[in-house]
């Protein structure tokens, strides 16, 4: 279970990427955030974004339409 | 990895307020942002747009031939001599505003205020305030006024420099 949920449902690029750096950065470094979101996109930048910035893709999961991934804040 | 030891940076160059190009600066500017880098926008002729209080963001595809609508399943181009009609615009505006309210897109006012909070540097054109006559109080708070060398300035320390 996350520290965090961000629902990013029904948001575009980037407001997913956005949002979830506002939760992150309010987040204890090691601390972890779970976003739900239904942009395919995400799947590949969230990738990107963890690969920048050095926090950690801890998993990256399809459901139907429904995508679900967890970030631990490492920086 | 960017941390505060290789942190990077990207300066934009935005030349267009209408209501399609004022996407990609703002995108872009804002993620590279959360991503930790460093960011400026340097906005000139008619970008200055975007740095108005009130913006009132239009498109029009006069003269764009790729500029089509999803429309009844397929997509559709709106002929010239349609789109030179009075009210065309509104028309076109009021279409894509209300297709990026229904895709979950940000609109541009959120886009400017979320690059703010992530403090992206702005600068408005002195130059091009002078020529179409804007006046300070025409523009939000917050963006410094400066010239071509305030870009370069940045520009030369920074690892990406796009112009849109």
């Amino acid at each position: 279970m996350a520290d965090q949920v961000l629902d990013a449902k029904g948001l575009n690029c980037p407001l997913p990427i956005l949002r979830a750096k506002k939760a992150l950065n309010v987040l204890p470094s090691g601390g972890t955030l779970e976003i739900i979101a239904t942009d395919p996109g995400a799947v590949k930048d969230f990738e990107a974004f963890c690969r920048t910035t050095g926090n950690e893709l801890m998993s990256s999961e399809v459901d139907g339409g429904l995508y679900t991934f967890v970030i631990k804040r490492t920086a | 990895m960017l941390d505060d030891q290789n942190a990077k940076s990207m300066t934009i160059i935005v030349t267009k307020s209408t209501l399609d190009w004022a996407y990609p600066p703002f995108i872009l500017a804002t993620t590279a942002a959360a991503m930790g880098l460093n960011v400026t926008m340097f906005f000139t002729f008619y970008g200055l747009g975007l740095l108005k209080k009130d913006m009132n963001l239009k498109v029009n595809p006069l003269g764009n031939a790729a500029m089509e609508m999803p429309m009844a399943g397929g997509h559709m181009a709106m002929p010239n001599i349609m789109a030179a009609l009075p009210g065309a615009t509104a028309l076109t505006s009021a279409m894509m505003k209300n297709m990026i309210k229904k895709k979950g897109i940000a609109s541009i006012e959120e886009l400017r205020e979320l690059a703010i909070e992530a403090e992206v540097k702005l600068i408005a054109c002195q130059m091009t305030m002078d020529l179409f006559e804007y006046k300070p109080e025409d523009m939000i708070d917050g963006p410094i006024i400066g010239g071509a060398a305030s870009w370069v300035d940045e520009a030369v320390r920074s690892d990406i420099n796009l112009y849109i």
